[in-house]
């Protein structure tokens, strides 16, 4: 009997402690990013789709054509294929064909690709109607990219995060004036929110978004 | 398609041997012994829970002969989601495979890449950094919180409590954010490699840790408080679903399952790989064996992974990350190397038999929700179906893990 | 027809009663769609998220959206069900709360008909809402309807026990069953609302306790909803209901919802009484009302769902000792 009446009053004491607490929730602000009037900063390190790097020195695609993404590649999405210019030493890629629907984002052919000529991209907001639009040539769009020149994609990123100098167990403070935005970045709490340029109210008709041929 | 029908059952089910059944499958049209009206002494009928659930589990289907409210015999069936990733393993590489491991528990990705990034290590002889291997340990206790606030959401989202789904996402949120930093990946990560990881980490990431452990230590005092002392939260687990020990280890399973059974089976300690014996943390144990115990188990988990992540950090040496002369195409001598780890869910071993080939001959992986819903069968008989729904919850069943 | 022919007959009783009802009608639908606003954004602020934000300003159009995307669905009636009750279901779970709103004091002189039996009405109506949930499930011929639908009748018997009871309490304390007495009862500062008045029933608050939990397991909300467990197996008893039919449903269960917290606000809460006399007793009806309406809200996000038996098992075992218990001691105090 005593026992029952203890378990009757602990048991309505969890109830009202449970209603505090989803009641001091109530209160505190959402945590909601509020997509796509509100974007999150994208990671150095994001795992988009793989791209082209190109030479600043030339302006053309670093890869020549070794196939050694196509090889590591587990899901067979990638084939290259390239064509050897006159009087020059090295194949360059004419065509950069990337099967996005079958790529596992695993990073094995960055990591496989000797000179860094393919590189992860930024982009995670793709939309396409049809199957074909995620079967990408990137040598093409590399060229469209260029003649767009630099402006053609903003890249909101945070800096890329660099690995601790100093020897030792303890992990040195951040100096550099990019590592700071990459701490408070890092800080659970606060999301990197960027409002978008537009008005509120619209749905930015942004680059970003739609896929380029 | 075996289509339901509602008449009562007087023949077993037609020709398919179910997983975890002892007695020998019996010839179409015989009447099975615990489902003639004798021994049930009513009708009963069959319903279909699955393979689409209102409950967040997985495709997985389980055949349900009702007596009323009460469960008769539950019979999964399992199979909806085989993906044959051991039969990929055939075909790829070593390095190939590495996305295939993130894939098969999703939720607890970093430990299972751990386990076979482990075994050909094991068999290739590979040293791997102790920086390595400390960065190895923090994301993969990150990765086991994560996947415990998946599973207490769900849990809680079956029992009919919406709200803690959302503080437990909240808290997801930061940790994938955390590895996101790292690896660029928030569910498949795809980080290790064959002797040691594909990058290092940064401070943003070690001083995010820190200040993620700091946070989340007052949000589980929060989840105690507003849920596990919750009286009707309370009502509903304590007693229902009770695992002997005895039964675990007939059916083999593992992880919080068998630690809310009162033996203190942790692969950590028992098998010890990576740097673990270097850690001070506590193997929680509960002798109840019902549902609040698992419960307890996984909660208490969470608190001993944020202390394994702090001590992790703070002795985090410096160093490489990856082995020096790693083979870029690996062979592996001819044999038979296994490893076990840990899981979220239980003991996740990987098996590797080579003959000194580029592509493995056979790689097995032992997955601890095959074993762990082995047990669902015997387990909920003569329950009522909502306490068997509590029971399926509580062994925390990653249907992707079953199937492979 | 002149003015004064008109005007005498508007001011007539059945004439106000009319509009009274009509208002009652319009009140208890305007409610039924935004409470359900309320809802969602309550329920997303208590998980920190915002709830709906773009149909309309802050949402505030979701429920019309809501209401006509219900209206453009077809009424499927199934074959093989019993085509009338199918149909007169939902009218059983609406109705009741609708004739008992009439007898429910808003204000000073505003209550559609002052009943001298006003509270045994409001439960003897309340009986009727089991029957609608019960045809509901049980003409659907659909066996999960049949089994929630059953369960629904045996949650709802077993909470109308202590309810009674409880109700029993505050006649033997008021002595009377009008609502409008009760309410001019609890005039002045409030620690003259029933819910303070220890001196006549000291277990006052136990009392609105139990009144408010059976409140929520008579309308099935949460922690009592096993008839619509969504994570159970199906939808429970409105299964087969499709469009409109489920919308009157759930308009039902606000409307519901808007009864339990008006009866519990005039016999606890004071009703229209206003501790300090500033604003019409309508104003104050109203806040007391939302705010158990919003309690209600609260706890249904904050707790998981009791086991069926747990919930039987509190009634019968816990509820109706305590309830009879209570009753035993304010009837000893009032007659001493």
């Amino acid at each position: 009997m005593k026992k029952a009446l203890l378990e009757i009053y602990t048991g309505l004491k969890s109830l009202f402690i449970g209603l505090k607490i989803t009641l001091g929730q109530f209160f505190r602000p959402t945590v909601t990013v509020r997509y796509p009037y509100q974007t999150l900063k994208i990671p150095a390190r994001f795992r988009g789709h793989i791209e082209l790097v190109s030479d600043p020195a030339t302006g053309k695609p670093k890869c020549f054509v070794c196939k050694l993404c196509e090889r590591a590649c587990p899901s067979d999405c990638i084939t290259v294929d390239g064509m050897k210019p006159e009087g020059a030493k090295r194949k360059t890629v004419t065509v950069y064909r990337l099967d996005f629907t079958k790529c596992s984002l695993c990073g094995s052919c960055v990591e496989a690709c000797r000179d860094g000529a393919i590189r992860f991209s930024r982009e995670y907001n793709l939309a396409g109607t049809s199957k074909e639009e995620f079967i990408m040539d990137l040598f093409k769009r590399l060229e469209s990219e260029g003649v767009q020149g630099e402006q053609a994609q903003p890249v909101t990123t945070v800096a890329e995060p660099r690995p601790p100098a100093v020897t030792g167990a303890e992990p040195p403070p951040p100096a550099q004036p990019q590592l700071v935005s990459a701490a408070t970045a890092a800080a659970p709490q606060s999301k990197l929110i960027e409002e978008a340029a537009t008005p509120a109210g619209k749905i930015p008709a942004s680059t970003e978004g739609t896929l380029r041929t | 398609m075996i289509i339901e029908q509602t008449k009562p059952v007087l023949e077993g089910p037609k020709g398919d041997a179910s997983p975890g059944r002892t007695d020998e499958p019996i010839a179409p049209g015989a009447v099975r012994a615990s489902d003639a009206p004798a021994a049930t002494g009513r009708e009963t009928f069959v319903i279909n829970l699955g393979p689409q659930h209102p409950a967040t589990h997985g495709v997985l289907r389980v055949k349900m002969t009702m007596d009323g409210e009460y469960v008769v015999r539950a019979e999964p069936v399992c199979g909806y989601i085989h993906r044959m990733h051991e039969k990929m393993a055939e075909n790829r590489t070593y390095a190939q495979f590495l996305p295939n491991t993130s894939r098969i528990d999703y939720l607890s990705a970093m430990t299972y890449t751990h386990a076979f990034v482990g075994a050909v290590e094991r068999a290739a002889k590979i040293q791997v950094p102790r920086r390595a291997e400390y960065i190895r340990v923090i994301t993969s206790e990150l990765n086991r919180i994560a996947s415990h606030l998946v599973w207490w959401g769900a849990f809680l989202l079956d029992l009919g409590g919406f709200t803690p789904l959302l503080y437990a996402f909240d808290d997801r949120e930061k940790i994938l954010d955390l590895l996101e930093g790292i690896t660029g990946a928030r569910l498949t990560y795809c980080y290790y490699r064959v002797g040691g990881l594909y990058n290092d980490v940064d401070d943003a990431f070690l001083n995010g840790t820190r200040t993620f452990v700091t946070e989340m230590r007052p949000r589980l005092k929060m989840y105690r408080a507003l849920v596990t002392e919750n009286i009707i939260l309370r009502k509903r687990l304590i007693g229902i679903g009770p695992i002997s020990a005895e039964m675990c280890r007939r059916y083999g399973a593992t992880g919080p399952v068998i630690r809310g059974s009162g033996v203190s089976y942790d692969v950590r300690r028992l098998e010890p790989y990576s740097v673990y014996p270097e850690f001070d943390f506590e193997v929680p144990t509960f002798p109840e064996g019902d549902s609040m115990a698992r419960y307890l188990v996984r909660m208490e988990e969470m608190a001993q992974s944020l202390r394994i992540i702090e001590q992790a950090v703070d002795k985090l040496p410096a160093g490489p990350v990856m082995a020096e002369r790693v083979p870029r195409v690996l062979k592996l001598p001819m044999g038979d190397y296994c490893y076990a780890v840990e899981a979220a869910r239980g003991r996740f071993m990987v098996r590797v038999v080579s003959d000194n080939k580029e592509i493995p001959y056979r790689v097995k992986l032992r997955t601890p929700c095959l074993s762990n819903l082995s047990l669902f069968e015997e387990a909920s008989q003569g329950m009522l179906l909502p306490d068997a729904l509590a029971l399926m919850g509580s062994l925390d069943l990653v249907i992707p893990d079953i199937d492979r | 027809m002149n003015m004064r022919s008109i005007s005498l007959f508007l001011s007539s009783e059945p004439a106000r009663l009319v509009l009274f009802l009509l208002g009652i009608m319009a009140f208890v639908g305007l409610n039924a769609a935004y409470l359900v606003w309320v809802e969602r954004k309550g329920a997303g602020r208590f998980q920190r998220r915002p709830g709906p934000t773009e149909v309309g300003p802050a949402g505030l159009l979701q429920p019309i959206a809501d209401a006509l995307k219900l209206l453009s669905k077809q009424l499927i009636v199934p074959a093989g069900v019993d085509r009338t009750l199918f149909r007169v279901a939902p009218l059983l779970m609406m109705s009741p709360a609708l004739i008992s709103l009439a007898v429910i004091p808003w204000g000073e002189h505003l209550a559609a008909r002052n009943i001298n039996l006003g509270l045994l009405m409001i439960f003897a109506f309340g009986a009727i809402n089991t029957m609608g949930i019960m045809l509901g499930g049980w003409s659907s011929r659909n066996k999960y309807a049949i089994i929630s639908a059953a369960r629904v009748v045996s949650q709802s018997v077993a909470y109308e026990i202590p309810v009674l009871l409880v109700v029993i309490t505050t006649i033997l304390v008021t002595g009377t069953m009008n609502l409008n007495e009760i309410v001019a009862n609890q005039a002045g500062p409030f620690w003259k609302w029933y819910l303070f008045r220890w001196d006549v029933n000291p277990l006052a608050p136990v009392t609105f306790l139990i009144f408010y939990t059976c409140m929520l397991a008579e309308t099935n909300r949460a922690p009592f909803d096993m008839a619509e467990a969504e994570s159970e197996l199906v939808a429970g008893a409105y299964t087969e209901y499709s469009g409109m039919g489920f919308g009157v449903f759930f308009m039902a269960e606000y409307a519901n919802i808007l009864l339990g917290c008006s009866v519990a606000t005039v016999l606890f809460l004071g009703g229209w009484q206003s501790p300090i006399g500033v604003l019409p007793g309508v104003f104050w009806f109203l806040l007391k009302l939302y705010f158990l309406v919003f309690s209600v809200i609260w706890v249904r996000w904050t707790f998981p769902r009791t086991q069926f038996y747990g919930l039987l098992n509190l009634s019968w075992k816990i509820l109706i000792p305590v309830s009879l218990f209570t009753l035993i001691l304010s009837s000893a105090l009032v007659k001493l």
